[in-house]
């Protein structure tokens, strides 16, 4: 089938593979965050057995939905971009193709191994040491791959997606090796080489960058290939681009500490990090706006194109997101939000705003595409799933605001005398209707991933008729 | 010097270092090479003749040189 449509210059196969991948990996590890939202309204549907049980198939959810969906939505993507705006095809097919295998077999690991029990106890780096060689050695081949992709292009300028997509391999090639360095103890257990307040601050150092390089810069390379590509007209401001870039990657780096607030980490440290977050601002809104801003004259076309809707809507939430993470992130304001659903409710914001609508709207554009076709199956169901995803976000970010806010209300309510107003266990009894709001809402977004799959499932079928009937000139 | 010195002269170096990479990019002499960079997603279209209407156009550039594609689209 792969053979039917092959673009002259280009390697579409690696990128058909990855972007089918994106939305198989988005409905798996969707599925599993309703499942987690389930037991959280439900306790017993953890069914009493270790596998099933919230503390394994939580990092299960989080590994499958950033480095399985949203990975290889940056793989599909960061490949087609670098092809389409260098004009050469990908350094070499051969590598390009164990990318993807690698990938794959990483995140098979993560599938069996997480709900196993073995993890590192990091945060979104919980895979044990075998595997995060194989992670190392993709992700280094990946770079060099997209690298030398950029060394033989035929045109003068590296264009500013392909700068962030850079960044973003370079800098979790980094993360990721300087964070899991560890002793290996046994095949599937190791100790981390850092120690105490060191190790912590290790861990967040990764774990923000992983935000702010996977989960920001990446995403950011396809905000500015497919928002101008959907929009048909260039950036807003190539300079405010440049700008953005370096603002952006000189300041993320140091806001890491904002996750260790009134913990064993110095002070000193926890206010520095708490204003490079509260800069960051900057940089997030330059990009933000001129993202939104490359749409002065074309807003008309929001009318007719969903995926178009989806990446400004995308937009939104970036901005959105990116003003609540600096509040969130002065001390007097993560006194109250830390340790409640409001963090969960801001990731969301980010992950589901942000990431996820970024990544179908590109997926909508770059899929009928890459097999041969002009447009989707179907531009109503990309309609339906653009208010499913929509209306899923808001009820989702929604119920955690007020779950967040009253769990922080209630934690440092006291007595007079000093004493805890409420127990524990009070504040989770008053988090339940949020929970099942949260609850809804992730169904809203899993029914959307199941419409996409159908529309992509009939859009790549469609392409086999046609190819069959009135074979592509080049 | 300590190392407080030394940490503030590096602050101080990475902010003279953004100043000038803002007053680069904002100068004039960048204006034609950013606007050629802007225009590289559109340089190399290759989508069918019905997707949309630089189709067309696009269809024509195939024959010319790829040196000089990226103003194509103004």
């Amino acid at each position: 089938m792969s053979t039917a449509f092959e673009h002259p210059t280009y390697n579409y196969k690696v990128v058909r593979q990855f972007a089918i991948m994106t939305v198989v990996w988005g409905i798996i590890g969707m599925t599993v965050g309703v499942i987690l939202a389930s037991q959280l309204v439900w306790p017993q549907l953890n069914l009493g057995i270790p596998w099933t049980s919230f503390g394994r198939l939580r990092p299960l959810h989080t590994n499958a939905v950033i480095f399985a969906f949203g990975g290889s939505a940056l793989f599909a993507t960061s490949y087609y971009v670098v092809q389409r705006t260098c004009q050469t095809r990908l350094f070499s097919d051969k590598l390009a193709a164990f990318t993807f295998w690698g990938w794959q077999a990483v995140i098979i690991s993560a599938v069996v191994s997480l709900p196993m029990g073995y993890t590192t106890t990091k945060e979104y780096a919980e895979l044990e040491w075998p595997i995060n060689i194989l992670i190392a050695v993709v992700w280094i081949s990946y770079a060099i791959v997209f690298l030398m992709t950029i060394k033989k292009r035929t045109t003068s300028h590296i264009y500013v997606a392909n700068w962030f997509f850079a960044a973003f391999i370079l800098t979790v090639a980094v993360l990721h090796i300087v964070n899991n360095a560890a002793i290996p103890v046994t095949p599937m257990y190791s100790t981390s080489i850092y120690a105490g307040a060191v190790d912590a601050m290790v861990q967040w150092w990764y774990g923000h960058n992983a935000v702010g390089f996977f989960l920001t810069a990446g995403f950011l390379g396809m905000m500015y290939y497919f928002v101008p590509k959907q929009a048909e007209r260039p950036i807003y401001s190539y300079r405010l681009s440049v700008v953005h870039f370096w603002a952006l990657i000189m300041i993320y780096m140091w806001a890491g500490p904002h996750h260790l607030h009134y913990t064993a980490l110095p002070n000193w440290a926890q206010s520095l990090g708490m204003i490079m977050s509260i800069i960051l601002l900057a940089p997030s809104w330059g990009g933000m706006i001129n993202g939104m801003m490359t749409l002065s004259g074309a807003w008309h076309k929001l009318r007719t194109d969903p995926t178009l809707r989806f990446l400004v809507v995308a937009l939104s939430f970036y901005g959105m997101s990116t003003f609540e993470g600096p509040m969130m992130a002065i001390k007097t304001v993560n006194a109250l939000s830390h340790y409640t659903d409001w963090t969960i409710g801001h990731v969301h914001s980010g992950a589901l705003g942000w990431v996820a609508m970024i990544t179908i709207g590109s997926m909508y554009h770059l899929i009928p595409r890459v097999f041969g076709r002009t447009e989707m199956y179907s531009i109503n169901l990309i309609a339906v799933h653009f208010w499913l995803a929509t209306i899923g976000t808001v009820l989702y970010i929604a119920s955690m605001w007020v779950n967040g806010i009253l769990q922080g209300l209630m934690w440092r309510a006291i007595n007079p005398d000093g004493t805890l107003m409420y127990t524990f266990v009070e504040s989770v009894e008053a988090s339940a209707p949020g929970y099942f709001v949260r609850l809804i809402g992730g169904l809203f977004w899993v029914t959307g991933m199941l419409i996409m799959a159908f529309n992509v499932y009939m859009t790549v079928k469609r392409r086999d008729a046609i190819s069959h009937s009135a074979p592509q000139a080049a | 010097m300590d190392t407080g010195t030394f940490r503030g002269l590096i602050t101080l170096i990475l902010i003279i270092a953004f100043i000038g990479i803002a007053l680069w990019a904002y100068s004039k002499r960048r204006k034609p090479d950013f606007d050629e960079a802007a225009n590289l997603p559109f340089a190399d279209d290759d989508e069918l003749p019905t997707s949309d209407k630089h189709a067309s156009r696009e269809r024509d550039s195939e024959a010319h040189s790829r040196d000089d594609r990226g103003d194509k689209n103004i």
